[in-house]
């Protein structure tokens, strides 16, 4: 038999072997199965940054007809729900209480004023503790305000319209969806977790049971117990992602600009590198309650904090941005936004890409060096 | 005594291992250089099963692991097959079978995803496959249980199979660390029809680590180690040779108690071991034994002393030099005189029953054990002796009959109940990062002693257990039989009126065996209560009454005589323990 | 007395287990203090030097007057200026600015004129948050802009226009630093408590000393108090670490009272400590225990209102969410910090922690002894 053939037969064997672990431990599959699916189906359905029936107070000091005509836009719109009030110490009070989130203040001058073809301030008081759905909100109610002087103009009870207006567009993703920026963001989640978390455990579970005594002495190489360890997770988080891909594009509605193939093979880069990390952790460690936890903490909260999968990194300090460049899943959140929303932009994938290839190199070959045939540490 | 015992090179055959001048030694974190093996040169021939015995941390397991790649030497060189273990540690790995201590058995694979997933690592051909399966299941009796995952087989099946993984390719070579321990002696008996059976048949060369001296006995060739060196080496024969005199066998008068007698005598100079063997006290001294043994015994003994064959344990122990503290039983003291049958019933149970799903575990037991009884609890693996013990200390509830403690019902006095008896896990249950002292203050303070009391105890453990030495030092590097020592002066700290043991000896050395029942008897002569389970045959020999379990269900109970009394046969007339064991659970085997 | 003595040695052994081990050790605090002072940093809805580019055709005094504004602002950083509009594409698909402003070539003329003129904007929506917020701040800067116009006379007054005279409270510049760093804590604690207490249990099963410790004289409650304290310890320490620098170092106002914020920090982390230990309780291997804890977390911490506000998620969402432990502390901590809350004014948010803890806790108790292989 020739060396090859031994080769493959080494290798069969010992992806079954991964493969029926993987399968029979309910852990696992619920982590690249169960999970997904729950998170795709709460981004999906629920989580989002858009504001919808924002309850606010409309104070109405006034009851001019151009009052009434304003207060009435506001609750036109589906942004906002509205509560009619004549008190403004009542409106306080409600959002000393939390019922509101905002107060549109009409004053009792309004209508006079309109009627003079003024610069008629309307006093918006907002609850600023959650920064960015206040500013989302000042956005709507500008947008109310334009709506309204838009009417009056169409029934021509005003004149031009202001002078400098802006027509916006939002490329690749013209509503603004959330959730089309939230499932690239989801789907390198899962892949982190599956390439560093699960397969931190698995190698240093064989060290901690023995089983790693019993492989190491049968004629398998150390390349075929890294791959033998790289294959079957790699396949599980590419099953984890294809799964993700798929319902998103399927149920939700999320663009795939992008070609398959090019998913396909950045992510598998992706995959490669978080594989590499994981195994050098638990190849290093050999201890499954301390990779763990290290896995988390080197792993998991960075991807989820300093990847852009949330959070813009361009807005934050030089010093972070610099540690920002060490997370492997920086390059792949960079990648899978362009390839949702825009496509194969290879300008923007092709050093993404390039990085995470390095980074692949470099963990896995880092794994392979401790990876020894003996039983001590090197 | 050096290499003096037979000679190497008497019967030049094939060595398929020969080690020469190896050397091991071990640098911690902390530079601090530890020795695993002094310039130790041995061989081991194709066709022999060559045996390594040696107390805990002789250096066996490195000596295994070195040899099959696993380490590399520090000096010196070992060839295996031809083959030099460190350049073609590859090319040795292809050709020789291994079986790790802790077998190297995914759990969640079934029986024949085990064997496929060695047979692929070692490149076994696809077609011949199906006919060495055929061989090994067949040998191994594993062949109803293919489709069973390998961690719901029982401890004797699981060897048996880590045995068949390790065969699966032929190999010319078999390197087994202690591959019997915490089996039963039916399977071990098996494992080993299997392994000599292989040498016979393929002329494979076997080395294999064991602490039991009766399997080392059966070696062609027997290698001692000690503190990392070679202390002697030869057949069995050869140090049979040696011991000539030197063994004496005490058989105490009708109606005379054995154990005080074994208790007084295992406590004298110039007696290097005693034991009971079949009702009788069998002694080692350094020289003349009968002689020694005469002006040993206490006055108004009224036995025989007669010369015995030696065997090889009697040898070991001679050979081995001791150090160290080493236990003394009271052996001054008048040994105290009890009739068990009176004392108190401290534990009882009626009609106890475990049902696991549909599965029976334990059927409708019911025995007592009285105080200061030394009661075993004995079965094959799978016999459902551990349920039992399980249920007994209230780890697992009982699906239906009663269990009593000192007269209480268990189910509605749990925490009570557990003040009251001590527990030694099968596993080492001590927590591993901490040290010694931590872990008996842990477990002092978890049974409520005091800060005084504490302190007390503590103390007495380092002194009865030598623990001193090892006071700082993490529980989980301690060596394995000061791992036990402290497993079981943990379960001694709070006083306990019962002491559950479960398969307190297994996986540790013959010293440490001997000293471990010299505290036992010394405890239930004091009184406590000791509920034991065990393997080793010959060890149910000190125990006062026995329960022997197969299936769930009682198969004989009573004093170690008695249990002898039922293996009498016309060919054996003083079977011992084990031949009754065997007996017992191959008719039972045969009637199913 | 001796319940006293016996609940002390086992959380004391702990304590050990934890702390013996010196990268078990480092975990419990270095990493966190780290994440705290980087995600502190990182995790922030305000834009800073968001990249735009500039296609200006009109060249004329009043876009550049526009683009002087636009450039004066902290959040824009001009990236490139564009001579044709065929470069368009190119600097948006390639991220060279995430904004392009375009003024057409008549953007002068019709002003001078008296007309309406338009300024094109096109935004990257990959990141539809930033898109979305920084158009808000352009329309601000456009707004400002017309006010000016029409104040000196440029534009004729076109009839009556709106004002909205904004004012956000308890975070007068809308900072979302503060709104983040003042829950962060309590995520960062909740990771560190999960962890440590999903494999609390677990660990001891795959060693064999939880029989060790089931036959040993403790009751399940007895457990319960010994396994719960290093998390809850440690849990709080971290958080209250973390309320002191978000206080110190990030400039975080605290409005509310000390006790508010260790008695709603001390509410949550039992009730993670409840969780944690269900999870490790049903796990029979330390991978179960671990995963198990993910699989428990990243929902919770998704729904918790930390990034996306639970107002904004569908109702029936919504009503599920009421399990979710994290929300609750999230809001509270929000509210003691920015809003000044005491005791009295969170307790709608504690009174479902204590009650989920009441589940948690006892469930984990009983799987202790009912759990076994």
């Amino acid at each position: 038999m020739t060396d090859s053939n031994l080769f493959f037969m080494r290798m069969r064997g010992i992806l079954r072997k991964e493969m029926l672990q993987i399968i029979r431990d309910p852990s696992s599959i619920a982590l690249a199965i169960v999970l997904p699916m729950a998170l795709l189906f709460i981004f999906g359905y629920g989580v989002t940054l858009d504001a919808e029936n924002v309850p606010i107070a409309v104070v109405m000091e006034d009851h001019g007809s151009s009052a009434r005509d304003l207060a009435a836009r506001f609750e036109l719109s589906s942004h906002f729900d509205v509560i009619r009030t004549n008190s403004m110490v009542d409106a306080i009070k409600m959002v000393d209480e939390r019922l509101i989130d905002g107060i549109v203040r009409i004053k009792e001058d309004f209508s006079s004023r309109v009627a003079l073809g003024e610069t008629v301030p309307v006093q918006v008081i907002l609850n600023g503790v959650d920064a960015n759905r206040a500013r989302l909100i000042q956005g709507y109610m500008a947008g109310v305000g334009e709506k309204w002087a838009a009417l009056r103009r169409d029934r021509g009870e005003d004149g031009a319209a202001p002078a400098v207006s802006i027509s916006q567009r939002i490329w690749f993703n013209e509503s603004a969806e959330s959730r089309n920026f939230m499932v690239p963001g989801l789907i390198t989640l899962i892949m982190t977790l599956i390439g560093i978390l699960l397969t931190a455990l698995v190698v240093a579970r064989e060290w901690e049971r023995g089983t790693m005594e019993a492989l190491l002495v049968t004629p398998l190489r150390r390349i075929d117990l890294l791959l033998g360890k790289i294959l079957p997770y790699y396949l599980l988080g590419m099953t984890g992602m294809a799964l993700s891909v798929v319902v998103a594009t399927t149920v939700f509605q999320v663009p795939l600009r992008g070609s398959v193939l090019t998913l396909l093979l950045l992510s598998s880069l992706f995959m490669l590198a978080s594989l590499g990390f994981g195994l050098f952790l638990s190849a290093a460690i050999r201890v499954q309650f301390v990779a763990a936890q290290i896995s988390v903490v080197a792993g998991f909260l960075p991807a989820l904090f300093l990847s852009g999968l949330l959070f813009d990194l361009g807005s934050t300090p030089l010093a972070i941005q610099v540690v920002s460049h060490l997370v492997p899943a920086r390059y792949f959140v960079a990648i899978s936004h362009t390839l949702f929303m825009a496509g194969d932009v290879w300008p923007i994938l092709l050093p993404n890409a390039l990085v995470l290839a390095f980074m692949a190199l470099v963990f896995i070959g880092l794994a392979f060096r401790k990876l020894s045939k003996r039983l001590e540490t090197s | 005594m050096t290499n003096v015992v037979g000679s190497v090179a008497a019967a030049r055959q094939d060595a398929v291992l020969s080690v020469r001048n190896l050397s091991k030694s071990f640098t911690a974190k902390n530079k601090a250089v530890t020795s695993g093996l002094q310039d130790v040169s041995l061989e081991a021939m194709a066709a022999q099963v060559t045996g390594l015995v040696g107390a805990d941390g002789a250096g066996k397991t490195t000596l295994i692991r070195i040899a099959a790649g696993l380490l590399s030497p520090t000096s010196g060189s070992v060839t295996v097959l031809g083959l030099d273990s460190v350049a073609e540690s590859i090319k040795i790995q292809s050709r020789v079978g291994y079986m790790p201590q802790k077998f190297g058995l995914y759990q969640d694979l079934t029986v024949a995803e085990n064997m496929t997933l060695y047979a692929d690592l070692q490149g076994v051909p696809v077609a011949q496959r199906s006919e060495r399966y055929e061989q090994l299941l067949e040998m191994t009796g594993l062949a109803p249980f293919t489709r069973r995952r390998a961690g719901a087989l029982s401890g004797g099946m699981k060897q048996k199979l880590g045995l068949a993984c390790a065969l699966i390719k032929s190999p010319r070579m078999l390197l087994l660390d202690e591959p019997t321990v915490g089996v039963d002696p039916v399977s071990r008996r098996e494992l080993w029809k299997i392994v000599y059976k292989l040498v016979a048949t393929d002329g494979i060369g076997v080395l294999v680590s064991t602490a039991y001296l009766d399997e080392a006995e059966r070696c062609d060739h027997v290698v001692v180690l000690h503190e990392g060196a070679l202390l002697a080496s030869g057949t069995p024969d050869d140090f049979k040779k040696q011991m000539q005199g030197k063994v004496a066998l005490v058989s105490p008068a009708a109606g005379e108690p054995t154990r005080p007698i074994y208790t007084h005598l295992a406590s004298k100079n110039h007696i290097v071991d005693a034991t009971i063997r079949s009702g009788r006290i069998r002694a080692v001294a350094d020289n003349n034994a009968v002689n020694v043994v005469d002006d040993a015994l206490p006055t108004g003994f009224a036995g025989t002393v007669a010369k015995a064959a030696p065997n090889f344990e009697d040898s070991f122990m001679l050979l081995i030099p001791r150090k160290g503290p080493q236990f003394q039983a009271n052996g001054n003291q008048p040994a105290l005189e009890k009739d068990i049958a009176n004392e108190d019933v401290v534990v009882e149970t009626r009609s106890l029953q475990k049902f696991f799903g549909d599965f029976e575990a334990v059927k409708k037991l019911s025995f007592d054990v009285h105080r200061g009884e030394i009661f075993g609890l004995l079965g094959p693996n799978g016999a459902g002796k551990s349920t039992t013990f399980r249920m007994l200390c209230g780890l697992l509830p009982a699906s239906a009959g009663e269990i009593r403690v000192a007269g209480r019902d268990l189910r509605r006095s749990r925490a009570w109940a557990r003040s009251r008896l001590g527990y030694m896990a099968q596993q080492f249950s001590m927590y591993g990062q901490l040290s010694v002292t931590e872990n008996l203050g842990f477990f002092g303070k978890a049974y409520g002693l005091d800060r005084k009391r504490l302190r007390q105890r503590i103390d007495w453990a380092f002194e009865e257990f030598g623990l001193t030495p090892w006071a700082d030092k993490a529980a989980g590097d301690l060596p394995g039989g000061y791992k036990q020592r402290l497993a079981m002066a943990a379960a001694l700290l709070h006083e306990p009126e019962i002491l559950f043991l479960d398969e307190p000896t297994s996986g540790v050395d013959p010293f440490a065996r001997r000293e471990f029942w010299l505290r036992i008897n010394s405890f239930a002569q004091q009184g406590v209560t000791v509920i034991v389970t065990t393997h080793f045959m010959e060890e149910a020999e000190y125990c006062d009454r026995m329960l022997i379990m197969s299936r769930g269900d009682t198969l004989a109970m009573g004093t170690p005589a008695e249990i002898r009394a039922l293996a009498s046969t016309e060919e054996n007339r003083e079977p011992t323990i084990e031949d009754a064991f065997i007996a017992l659970a191959e008719g039972q085997a045969g009637e199913a | 007395m001796n319940s006293l003595r016996r609940i002390l040695a086992l959380i004391v052994k702990e304590f050990i287990l934890i702390l013996k081990d010196p990268k078990s050790r480092l975990i419990v605090v270095g990493p966190p203090l780290i994440q705290f002072f980087v995600f502190g940093y990182a995790a922030t809805y305000d834009l800073k030097n968001v990249r735009y580019a500039v296609l200006d055709e009109s060249r004329g005094a009043l876009s550049r007057q526009l683009l002087a504004r636009v450039e004066g602002s902290d959040t824009f950083e001009l990236a490139r200026v564009l001579s044709s509009e065929k470069e368009i594409d190119e600097v948006i698909n390639l991220e060279e600015a995430r904004i392009l402003l375009h003024i057409g070539p008549d953007f002068e003329r019709n002003l001078q004129g008296g007309q309406p003129a338009t300024v094109q904007v096109i935004a990257d929506g990959r990141n539809p948050n930033v898109a979305m917020v920084a158009l808000g701040y352009l329309q601000n800067i456009v707004g400002q802009f017309n006010r000016v116009l029409a104040a000196r006379g440029v534009s004729s007054r076109a009839g009556p226009s709106l004002q909205l005279v904004d004012r956000a409270w308890f975070n007068d510049n809308l900072q979302s630093r503060w709104f983040m760093v003042s829950a962060l804590g309590g995520v960062i604690s909740m990771v560190v408590v999960m962890i440590l207490t999903s494999l609390s249990v677990a660990r001891e099963r795959e060693f064999g000393t939880f029989d060790q410790l089931l036959v040993a004289p403790f009751t399940p409650g007895e457990i319960l108090l010994g396994k719960s304290m290093p998390g809850l310890l440690f849990g709080l320490m971290n958080a209250l670490i973390f309320s002191a620098g978000a206080v110190w170092w990030f400039n975080v106002p605290f409005r509310g009272t000390v006790s508010a914020l260790v008695l709603s920090l001390l509410c949550f982390i039992v009730t993670m400590v409840g969780m944690g230990l269900l999870v490790s309780s049903f796990s029979m291997t330390l991978q179960q225990g671990l995963l198990g804890a993910f699989v428990v977390m990243m929902p919770a911490v998704v729904l918790s209102g930390l990034a996306t506000p639970i107002e904004n998620m569908p109702h029936w969402l919504q009503t599920m969410d009421l399990v979710n432990p994290v929300r609750y502390i999230i809001v509270a901590l929000r509210r003691i910090f920015l809003e000044g809350a005491d005791v009295a004014m969170i307790w709608p948010q504690l009174w479902p922690l204590l009650i989920i803890a009441g589940v948690t806790l006892p469930s984990a108790a009983w799987l202790f002894r009912h759990r076994t292989q």
